[in-house]
């Protein structure tokens, strides 16, 4: 093996770990990833393509060599009740002629051949690292296309180095926005909403969209899981925003906010605490409308507690006492994380995110217990260090955070884009509950290296 | 036949110049690949290459932003440089351009050059092996940068010296699996070699006590030195230029011998390479391989049933789709496609050679085509068997053709790293897989529910 003395910490990155306890709270964030750290961050274009892939009857179409769209391509599962276009890898393939001459004639080109092939409702148009330098004219062919075609064409300002995901979170929001408040609002009930940052991994926009139903309450626009154009195009119709996913569709709450008036919620669907919070802020949002919605929402929950309460207690029972890790994209789902973990009885001893900003890790720190380390944009050196100094149970990650966890013989829960198993409501708590339960109490640890040292 | 071309490309058959490169890096000995571009090129292709391994694939990334896309990335690929050194401890530094460092024109040979300079002044510090390669996304694909970066690793290491007892083995991009049985089948025939590059460890691993900051394994560097030295070269890869080729240059520069072949699969083209080993190592094939063969012949005529006259799509990687073909056709299996999203300009005569001798028909050949283009081709064809990545999956189940998995990536099934496709055993391996498929496919579509089949 090799290896070297150092520490797994670089120097430069002291200021972005916080253990709690220690010291008084302050966490450096939202800088650039540090050069040859292998930071798990991606870029601006994932930002955008992540935020805006789940639109299904759009036209996704990566303006760039093949790289970015190969690698994208059917890679979250956002779900579709009806088209799925947006789960075809779309690409203008550029080769070194088109990086002298320009790539926009073949821009043109492609996005023609495509729109007449899939009569898309609109098309999105990703700007890529290249086309930032060559300087194609995004905005002019958009906007000829779209003349010609007669639907929106929406160039989206993407370009992989000019910044990090967050700033692709926005370029997606800028282009989404265009959409907005060009469609037909007639029929849009008093007791509506918009649902922001749920991509509909696995279904579990539908979880919410029916808890939503019960309340009472129509939803306009899925933003972005299950997406349609033409709802997006209506949204600004709606009563209300609720936002979950903080970093990715909260720019988007608050342009509405400014040109519509459209207010919003911030909510998370994950764990019991919070799904129900959720429901609950909501219902007292719509209750000078209708005063019989809280009364409804309480039915609601106490109907799905009382399903899913028993059923936890197994877990909890087994799961008490265990240790858990969490390095997520966004810090907004690790509030709801750590707060799942307690509900079945485990501790959270490390929780980072790529992109979380002061605020969210000072609420992290806020709920964490003492001795938690508090990590902004880690790398793989810093979690397996991390994961074996708190001699943790269970990662949860995405399948960047898989193999470090598996490597050192530590459970592991896929709750990125991948996962095949809705996470989200009050089923999706158990769903949690289970997962967890079927890696931790996994016979194969006791066969592992790091379990049979320990004797 | 003339087939539609498209501007777009829809679901590609290729990925880009540089994951290729970092595959290639990822075997090598205390190896850390280095990306020069942007943050999410390393983050996707990391993701990519780990959900088909399933190991952990550590890319660093000289993480460049907006003001060094205007001012040059130099300062930040010396300290990305920097960090692998000190925190990873690496002996070899693989670093590979991506289309923004090759746009905005960074030299990386004189900012790595200048790094070297810069740090021979101070005590303390060993500089690793450092290896660049240009690898534009917007030219070639991840084939075309798996061999750049062997030429490279090959023309910035390898060193004139008086020859030694050694063969070279250049698979090309084959499994973990693939490089244990070469190495296997080397080590019995008494021949010192070295195969370039080996991840046969590094994305194969065992589960470890602690986590290995660079995973062990790998071509040793003083190997890859003795390389010029060597007594012959063992090439992979009938679709392979002369510009692209490790082997060329070995030949070129050092004089060494080129024994250039195809990816060993099926009876012909692992017979070739056998023989070329009992030619080098002034031997006979060990009886163990003798007893494989034996086997695998045994095993075409048990099964020569199930695949007589199947008709078969192929495609993925230039090469590994040719020695595919080959060996189908030994099946008598008819490739009614061969495609790939690759462009070296070789394939169609590479399959015609597969094929000749052996099939009346030459299959339809396309290169750089996409999913998009195959699905179309494909109507028309009525294929029983569909053989490549897994990437063709929507494909399959849209036409319900049964799907064999082979190749690179395989996302949707486990143990693509452990997939054997070489050698004798190799073929054993597919031919069971291919032949099963097809019993299923027989039993599941009859109403009687046959045991025996």
């Amino acid at each position: 093996m090799r290896t070297t003395t150092a520490p797994a910490i670089f120097e430069e990155r002291k200021n972005q770990i916080h253990r709690k306890g220690e010291q008084r709270f302050d966490i450096d964030c939202n800088r650039d990833s540090l050069a040859g750290a292998v930071s798990q961050r991606a870029c601006v274009f994932c930002g955008s393509r992540v935020v805006l892939y789940p639109i299904a009857d759009a036209l996704h179409l990566v303006h760039g060599p093949i790289g970015c769209a190969a690698y994208t391509w059917d890679i979250r599962g956002a779900l579709s009740s009806g088209p799925d276009l947006h789960r075809l890898s779309f690409s203008t393939d550029l080769q070194e002629m088109d990086i002298v001459f320009g790539g926009e004639k073949k821009l043109y080109g492609a996005l023609t051949e495509l729109i007449d092939r899939y009569g898309p409702k609109a098309a999105f148009v990703y700007s890529t690292c290249i086309v930032g330098l060559i300087g194609d004219d995004l905005e002019g062919v958009c906007r000829r296309v779209s003349g010609e075609k007669g639907i929106p064409v929406l160039p989206v300002q993407s370009e992989g180095f000019k910044g990090n995901k967050r700033e692709g979170y926005h370029a997606a929001c800028k282009a989404m926005f265009r959409l907005m408040g060009t469609g037909d609002t007639s029929g849009i009930a008093p007791l509506s909403l918009n649902v922001l940052g749920d991509f509909n991994l696995a279904g579990e926009l539908w979880i919410i969209r029916d808890y939503f139903a019960r309340m009472g309450i129509q939803t306009v626009a899925n933003i972005t899981g299950d997406g349609r154009v033409t709802d997006i195009q209506k949204a600004h119709g709606a009563s209300l925003n609720v936002v979950q996913c903080s970093g990715s569709t909260m720019e988007l709450a608050k342009m509405m906010k400014e040109s519509f008036g459209t207010p919003f919620l911030r909510v998370s669907y994950f764990g019991v605490d919070d799904m129900a919070e959720s429901l609950y802020s909501i219902a007292r949002f719509f209750s000078a409308r209708d005063p019989e919605i809280m009364a409804r929402t309480e039915k609601l929950v106490r109907e799905e507690l009382s399903i899913l309460y028993p059923k936890l207690q197994k877990y909890k029972k087994e799961l008490t006492g265990k240790k858990a890790a969490i390095y997520v994209g966004g810090a907004f789902k690790a509030f709801s994380l750590v707060k799942a973990f307690r509900l079945i009885g485990m501790r959270v001893v490390l929780v980072g995110s790529q992109t979380g900003t002061e605020e969210d890790y000072r609420e992290l720190y806020d709920i964490t217990d003492e001795g938690t380390i508090i990590v902004d944009d880690s790398n793989p050196l810093e979690l397996s260090a991390f994961l074996k100094e708190k001699d943790v149970d269970i990662f949860v990650g995405g399948v960047k955070e898989r193999p470090i966890a598996y490597k050192l013989g530590v459970g592991f829960c896929d709750h990125n884009h991948e996962r095949k198993t809705p996470l989200a409501g009050f089923q999706g708590m158990l769903n949690f509950a289970e997962e967890v339960y079927s890696s931790v109490m996994s016979p194969v640890w006791r066969f592992t290296p790091r379990k049979k040292a320990r004797g | 036949m003339e087939h539609p071309t498209y501007i777009s490309t829809t679901n590609a058959c290729k990925l880009c110049k540089p994951l290729g490169a970092c595959l290639a890096f990822r075997g090598i000995e205390g190896s850390m690949p280095l990306l020069h571009g942007s943050q999410g090129c390393a983050t996707y292709m990391r993701r990519y290459i780990i959900s088909h391994f399933r190991e952990p694939m550590d890319i660093a990334s000289s993480s460049l932003g907006e003001k060094h896309a205007v001012y040059g990335g130099g300062p930040n690929l010396k300290q990305g440089i920097e960090n692998i050194i000190s925190k990873f401890g690496a002996q070899f530094i693989g670093i590979a351009t991506t289309c923004l460092t090759e746009t905005i024109g960074d030299d990386v040979p004189m900012i790595v050059n200048e790094f070297r300079r810069e740090t021979k002044r101070r005590e303390g510090v060993n500089l690793p092996f450092m290896v660049t390669v240009s690898t534009p996304s917007y030219s070639g694909t991840h084939i075309e940068g798996f061999h750049a970066a062997t030429k490279a690793i090959v023309d910035q290491i390898s060193a004139v010296g008086e020859t030694m007892d050694l063969t070279n083995v250049l698979p090309g991009f084959v499994s973990p699996a693939d490089i244990r049985h070469l190495k296997e089948i080397l080590y019995d025939f008494s021949l010192p070699a070295v195969v370039l590059p080996d991840y046969s460890d590094t994305l194969d691993g065992p589960a470890q006590k602690d986590y290995e900051k660079i995973p062990s394994g790998g071509t040793a560097i003083e190997d890859i030195k003795n390389m010029g030295r060597a007594r012959a070269t063992i090439e992979f890869g009938r679709t392979l230029s002369r510009e692209i080729s490790a082997g060329q240059l070995l030949s070129e520069r050092f004089d060494v011998p080129l024994h250039h072949l195809g990816i060993p699969i099926g009876i012909r083209e692992t017979d070739a390479f056998f023989q070329t080993l009992e030619q080098l190592a002034g031997s006979s094939t060990p009886e163990k391989y003798k007893a494989e063969r034996g086997r695998l012949v045994d095993a075409y005529i048990d099964s020569h049933k199930y695949l007589f006259g199947k008709r078969a799509v192929i495609y993925g990687e230039e090469d590994l789709v040719v020695g595919l073909t080959s060996f189908l056709a030994e099946m008598g299996v008819k490739p009614v496609l061969c495609a790939s999203g690759g462009k070296s300009g070789r394939f169609a005569p590479a399959i015609q050679g597969a094929v000749a001798e052996i099939s009346t028909e030459t299959p339809v050949t396309m290169e750089a085509v996409d999913f998009y283009q195959i699905e179309e081709i494909i109507e028309d064809l009525s294929p029983d068997l569909m053989i490549g990545t897994s990437k063709g999956y929507q494909i399959a189940k849209r036409m319900d053709i049964p799907l064999i998995r082979t190749g690179f990536p395989i996302h949707d099934r486990f143990g693509g790293q452990r997939m054997l496709h070489v050698g004798y055993r190799g073929t054993q391996n597919l031919l069971d897989l291919i032949v099963n498929t097809v019993i299923q496919r027989n039993q599941t579509d009859s109403p009687v529910g046959y045991a025996y089949m």
